[in-house]
């Protein structure tokens, strides 16, 4: 594997333990993980804030942590950089502990799921809570379906079967279980392209990105399980279709909470899983924004180039990365789908973001500070000609007047 | 019968046993899998990229 050649991996191939060992090396961030179990436990804490301050604020709980607290975090903390020395990635990607803390997260979630939906209609209860403090609370429970597809993601991409099951029942929450498909096989397979819903483009507010990709995700993963089905001569319509069994774990989750809490838990469980998916795609928009793969070939018409880690943006920011299982490690993500989050390296050519996705989430809702901040190092990462990012079809001519004709570099390199 | 490899994560096909889930029936040969297929587990190599093991 060509990325796996960073000045770090140079430690000769074949090498057991070679001199300076990393056979006493410690993984700083082993216990740091179980952090990402504070995330489905924000809808218990929630209810105990409100009850402790009195503050009904609180029932916004989710929100406020993702998105003050956490980037605040993000500035204070500041970065790691520190990656596993290659003789012990093997012993790290096979220690249990760190996949069972994934796997944790599915009770947990699922509880505050089932115990929101409780608070919101028991008599007893739900009375006290104004449809404002409801709104906070499918809010942040909404939060948490955001960040369990995170743990979806992380879930799905592995080749055990039981982990690929969890994946889509992490997603039945937000009705979104077409995602294990269509980021697994379309996603992966088109980043950095024009043709991918999934890679924002600049000039794209994260509003237009937004009807795109969830249209075009939904589309895609459709498409995708067809063929399978062709090739055995047997209709898509089936069980066995990967995006019609997760929606099934979604109409039997929401038909059960229907039927336990009644029909008026319905906008509640609306709401949450728009806000859920809706997190996950913006996390998308950040991640490959105007990034573009050249196509091989003298006429620029072949194949598109492989997954290079110049292909995502990153951020070793230590507070979302922990969150979020190192997703922000996405050129190494990228370039080894199926590695564990405990093993992702940080790659020093990879483009980084001037901090972490939850800060950055804030600035992508608000286009004009989006483009202000990261069109410029779209300009940078491509050397100045912004010709060679992915840009939107009806922006190009604004943006390329903006940034410098792409003629440019021609006459300078004479 | 032969086996192929994807170069980035070990994915292998193996004509013999076809791969069902894929669609491919056991005793698919390798030249029957489509140009545009990708590896059914990284999704980072295609057809072309896999190596006879």
């Amino acid at each position: 594997m060509a990325v796996t050649d960073t000045p770090r991996a140079a430690q000769g191939p074949g090498a057991t333990i070679p001199a300076g060992s990393t056979a006493q090396w410690r993984d700083k961030k082993r216990y740091l993980w179980l952090m990402g179990l504070v995330v489905p436990s924000l809808g218990f804490a929630a209810w105990g804030h409100v009850e402790l301050t009195g503050l009904s604020l609180f029932w916004y709980l989710g929100p406020i942590v993702v998105f003050i607290t956490v980037p605040a975090v993000d500035l204070i903390a500041g970065l790691d950089r520190s990656n596993p020395p290659d003789d012990v990635v093997e012993a790290l990607e096979n220690d249990k502990y760190y996949r069972w803390i994934t796997y944790l997260f599915l009770p947990i979630q699922y509880a505050a799921l089932i115990w929101a939906c409780w608070m919101c209609t028991e008599p007893a209860w739900a009375p006290a809570m104004s449809v404002v403090d409801k709104v906070g609370l499918a809010l942040t429970i909404g939060t948490i379906a955001g960040i369990g597809i995170n743990t979806a993601h992380e879930l799905g991409h592995k080749k055990e079967s039981h982990e690929r099951w969890l994946a889509k029942i992490a997603l039945a929450q937000s009705f979104y279980g077409h995602f294990y498909i269509e980021h697994n096989r379309g996603h992966h397979v088109r980043v950095a392209t024009p043709e991918d819903p999934a890679s924002s483009r600049v000039g794209e507010t994260f509003y237009a990105f937004w009807l795109r990709t969830v249209s075009g995700s939904l589309k895609s993963a459709w498409n995708l399980e067809k063929p399978r089905f062709k090739r055995k001569g047997k209709s898509h319509w089936s069980i066995k279709n990967d995006v019609l069994n997760a929606w099934l774990m979604s109409v039997v989750l929401w038909g059960g909470l229907i039927a336990v809490f009644g029909i008026g838990i319905l906008p509640f469980l609306v709401i949450q899983a728009i806000v859920g998916f809706s997190l996950l795609e913006v996390v998308n928009y950040l991640e490959h924004y105007g990034m573009l793969r050249r196509r091989t070939g003298p006429d620029g018409t072949g194949r598109y180039e492989r997954v290079q880690p110049s292909h995502s943006w990153n951020s070793n920011n230590i507070a979302t990365n922990v969150l979020l299982y190192h997703l922000q490690r996405h050129s190494d993500h990228h370039a080894n789908p199926t590695r564990r989050y405990q093993t992702l390296r940080d790659f020093e050519e990879s483009p980084v973001l001037p901090t972490g996705y939850a800060g950055l989430i804030i600035l992508a809702l608000v286009p004009p500070l989006w483009f202000k901040v990261m069109d410029k190092r779209v300009v940078a990462h491509f050397d100045g000609d912004i010709s060679r990012a992915n840009i939107q079809p009806s922006k190009r001519a604004k943006v390329l007047k903006k940034y410098g004709a792409p003629s440019a570099p021609a006459s300078e390199a004479a | 019968m032969a086996r192929y490899v994807c170069p980035g994560c070990d994915y292998s096909y193996d004509e013999d046993a076809g791969d069902d889930r894929e669609g491919f029936a056991p005793g698919t040969p390798w030249s029957e899998v489509p140009d545009d297929w990708f590896c059914p587990d990284c999704g980072v190599r295609d057809k072309v990229d896999f190596e006879p093991a």
